[in-house]
């Protein structure tokens, strides 16, 4: 037994019963009312946002507010209550602004102050959007708009959810960020490789914006937070995807016998799940750092991505192939899962930015 | 019940009696020759038999058998005090086998007189145990193994076989045995377990050099050893069963270990990193950076695997943290041996040595390259491990059988 100097504790890695059981309502919620057929009939539709599934959410559940204090009419929960509905809302590849409303707009509000969003946005009446690329990781350069004669102008892409959006959060180039209400802006949907989170271009001509504060603070905390919490929806998507494909391995017959039966199978299952566990155990803590403003928040927010995006990607494409033909169709939920961890495998940065992150934290510097 | 208070009251009693400030330091793991033969060396034993007659050995154990009946979760209140007074320790990893394999077998099949003649010399280390299960011709199948038991007119056994990769060997005391006592039944039904005297003059061991120039494992030739029927742990032909005990613990003590950031594989290479830039490339750091994510990923499923059992509620994550482990050794060690270049190209020392220790960092990045290849073989192999996470975890049908319902003398070997 070693007799080193007794280290910090260890975050707590497991669920609260109360998270437990805001999982299983949660979960109740989404099998009544977004099944993977209705998910993939509103894909093709002009209207990819199911609004109702929001206003249970937000409304009926008050889950928009959780990381919103009570003083100003959110739930005053944390980080580790917002990334267990995260892993359900994952497992049913859900298509809402949560992450990017309840999560990022609600993080970038917490930093600037700004009292009345935040309670408009967790009482679910209003859905922000922060107008940053979803590919931008925390720390990295992102778009701003031109900030002139008082009012805002310029061109954004590739922002998640704007199109249910009715509040922007915009950078501008004199380092302010402003609140401009989407009736204010001309937003285009562009086509999305992932049509349950699906991105637009945000245009704005004069356009009038309430200045909320230094916009670089608000966007890196929003940007961290995203990215952290985001590794918790990766963790239900590839639960799902592993559950689905294990369920429909004992059922499906080749050869005379299930086809889950075959070692070659077995243990490409075996490993996926393996992932999987390790997954859980990164997503968990960096849901905990956050909750806990540890000073390994960082590490932890970029080791969770830096582990979680591959394994998400592996496990949908795992299970796209171990479907077979059927995998490869329209009808069968799973592309819905594959085209939402690819896009997440990218969002709020890639693997590989979040392990040059860490080279940094770490120590381990490049050549 | 007993509760933390209660415990911590009886520890510091144990301490008040036995304050560990006189007593000498734990004998060297690094030394093989073993602490000096001073009265020192009774001291600590002395330290440790109280400890194990206070019930604070092992404190879920039975009262009388070094524990109190108490929750395990609440031996760390109990280690940890003991710590921050600087008690000696029992030497868990040199006694590894015992602790964490014959002990609780004996816990759950031994005799009163059994449990009472072993575990306590056991804990303290006064004993050392060793494991005779593999053979040359039984590893993965396990139950194909063909060590003899013959009983006797007078009740007494007579045991022919060979054994390998015993570790400790060398040291041991005791060993827990399997044996066929019947070939006429399926493999699995004619195996019974005993306990096995090393010093009787039938048993030889002879080291077995590795890939890395050690000996860290033995062959066991038993010829002719008479194990009195005293010495068998539960029914005769029930071997297998009390083998899975065995190794369900042995799969136990593998996973939910607590490690500190870089406590692994990981540390050597990371270190060597930063202090080393000339040796920096791009195509190692990239590698590197990967390998260090999986590495920190391993190490949190292991401490969340650690709080569920404190928790009491073990999750079946230990059945994959031996999977991941070896392979995370294996291509760390690896990537070390790259980093290090013209380094690289050379190796601390062939010297046969026996360790008294299963030692996986302790010398160059060669060694630590050759011994991780015995990460996914030892203990169950990757491909074994696998089929256990498949069938038993995800529910996916087994393996087909052909030899379920032949008997043992009947199989192709």
């Amino acid at each position: 037994m070693s007799t080193q100097s007794p280290q910090r504790a260890e975050p707590d890695l497991l669920y609260s019963e109360d998270e437990e059981a805001l999982r299983a309502a949660v979960r109740d919620l989404l099998a009544d009312h977004c099944d993977a057929a209705g998910v993939i009939a509103r894909a093709e539709s002009d209207a990819p946002h199911d609004r109702e599934l929001w206003k249970l959410l937000a409304d009926g559940m008050g889950l928009a507010g959780l990381l919103v204090p009570e003083e100003l009419g959110g739930q005053g929960a944390t980080h580790r209550e917002v990334a267990v509905v995260l892993e359900e809302l994952g497992r049913a590849v859900a298509p809402v602004p949560y992450l990017t409303s309840a999560v990022v707009a609600t993080e970038a509000l917490l930093a600037a102050d700004a009292g009345d969003l935040l309670g408009e946005l967790a009482s679910g009446r209003r859905i922000g959007a922060l107008a940053v690329a979803l590919n931008i990781p925390a720390g990295s350069a992102y778009q701003v708009v031109r900030f002139e004669d008082g009012a805002l102008h310029g061109e954004l892409t590739g922002i998640a959810d704007a199109a249910v959006a009715d509040v922007l959060l915009v950078p501008a180039d004199d380092g302010g960020l402003y609140a401009v209400d989407a009736s204010a802006a001309t937003v285009t949907p562009q086509v999305s490789l992932d049509l349950t989170r699906p991105l637009a271009k945000v245009t704005l001509d004069g356009a009038p914006g309430r200045l909320l504060g230094d916009a670089e603070p608000a966007v890196r905390r929003a940007l961290r937070a995203g990215a952290g919490l985001l590794a918790s929806e990766q963790l239900g998507l590839a639960e799902w995807t592993l559950t689905e494909t294990v369920r429909y391995l004992k059922e499906r017959k080749q050869f005379n016998r299930p086809v889950g039966g075959f070692q070659a199978l077995k243990h490409r299952l075996a490993q996926l799940w393996l992932e999987v566990v390790n997954l859980r155990a990164t997503a968990r803590n960096a849901a905990d750092q956050l909750a806990t403003g540890g000073d390994d928040a960082d590490l932890a927010v970029a080791v969770a991505q830096a582990f979680a995006a591959p394994v998400a990607v592996h496990a949908a494409e795992e299970a796209l192939q171990l479907h077979g033909g059927i995998g490869m169709t329209w009808e069968h939920p799973v592309h819905l899962y594959l085209k939402r961890a690819k896009a997440d495998s990218i969002a709020y940065g890639t693997a590989g930015a979040h392990r040059a992150a860490l080279a940094e934290l770490v120590d381990l510097r490049a050549p | 019940m007993t509760d933390a208070a209660d415990l911590r009251r009886r520890t510091a009693e144990l301490l008040a009696a036995y304050p560990p400030s006189r007593l000498p330091p734990p004998p060297s793991t690094e030394d093989p020759a073993g602490p000096p033969p001073s009265s020192a060396t009774t001291d600590r034993l002395d330290f440790l038999r109280a400890r194990f007659d206070a019930g604070l050995a092992w404190v879920h154990y039975p009262e009388g058998l070094g524990g109190l009946g108490a929750p395990r979760s609440l031996q760390a209140v109990v280690d940890a005090d003991l710590e921050a007074e600087g008690a000696p320790d029992n030497d868990p990893r040199r006694i590894g086998i015992g602790l964490g394999m014959a002990a609780p077998t004996i816990l759950a099949y031994g005799t009163e007189e059994q449990k009472r003649r072993y575990l306590r010399p056991l804990w303290t280390g006064e004993e050392v145990w060793c494991q005779l299960f593999s053979e040359p011709g039984a590893g993965s199948d396990l139950a194909a193994l063909g060590t003899r038991a013959v009983r006797q007119g007078d009740g007494d056994w007579v045991v022919n076989g060979q054994k390998v990769w015993t570790s400790s060997a060398h040291i041991a005391r005791w060993a827990i045995l399997i044996a066929r006592t019947d070939p006429d039944v399926p493999k699995h039904r004619g195996i019974t377990y005993f306990i096995c005297d090393m010093t009787d003059p039938g048993v030889e061991v002879r080291p077995l050099r590795q890939v890395t120039g050690e000996a860290e494992f033995n062959e066991v030739f038993i010829t002719d050893v008479r194990i009195p029927d005293s010495r068998r742990l539960g029914e005769i032909g029930d071997g297998w069963k009390v083998a899975q005990t065995t190794l369900n613990n042995e799969r136990v003590a593998i996973g939910g270990m607590r490690l500190p950031r870089e406590g692994g594989m990981i540390g050597p290479v990371a270190r060597t990193w930063r202090e080393r830039p000339e040796l920096r490339t791009h195509d190692l750091h990239q590698r590197l950076l990967k390998l260090w994510v999986e590495a920190e990923a391993a190490r949190l499923t292991a401490e969340r695997l650690r709080q569920q059992l404190v928790a009491g509620q073990p999750g079946p994550e230990g059945a994959g943290m031996k999977l991941a482990f070896a392979r995370l050794n294996q291509e760390i060690s690896g990537l070390e041996v790259e980093l290090r270049g013209e380094e690289g190209l050379l190796y601390d020392d062939w010297t046969m040595r026996r360790p008294e220790l299963v030692d996986f960092v302790g010398r160059d990045a060669g060694y630590r390259y050759l011994r991780s290849k015995g990460n996914s073989i030892e203990g169950g192999t990757t491909e074994v491990l696998l089929n256990i996470v498949a069938e038993r975890v995800l529910g996916l049908p087994g393996e087909p059988r052909t030899d379920k319902d032949v008997a043992w003398k009947d199989l192709a070997r």
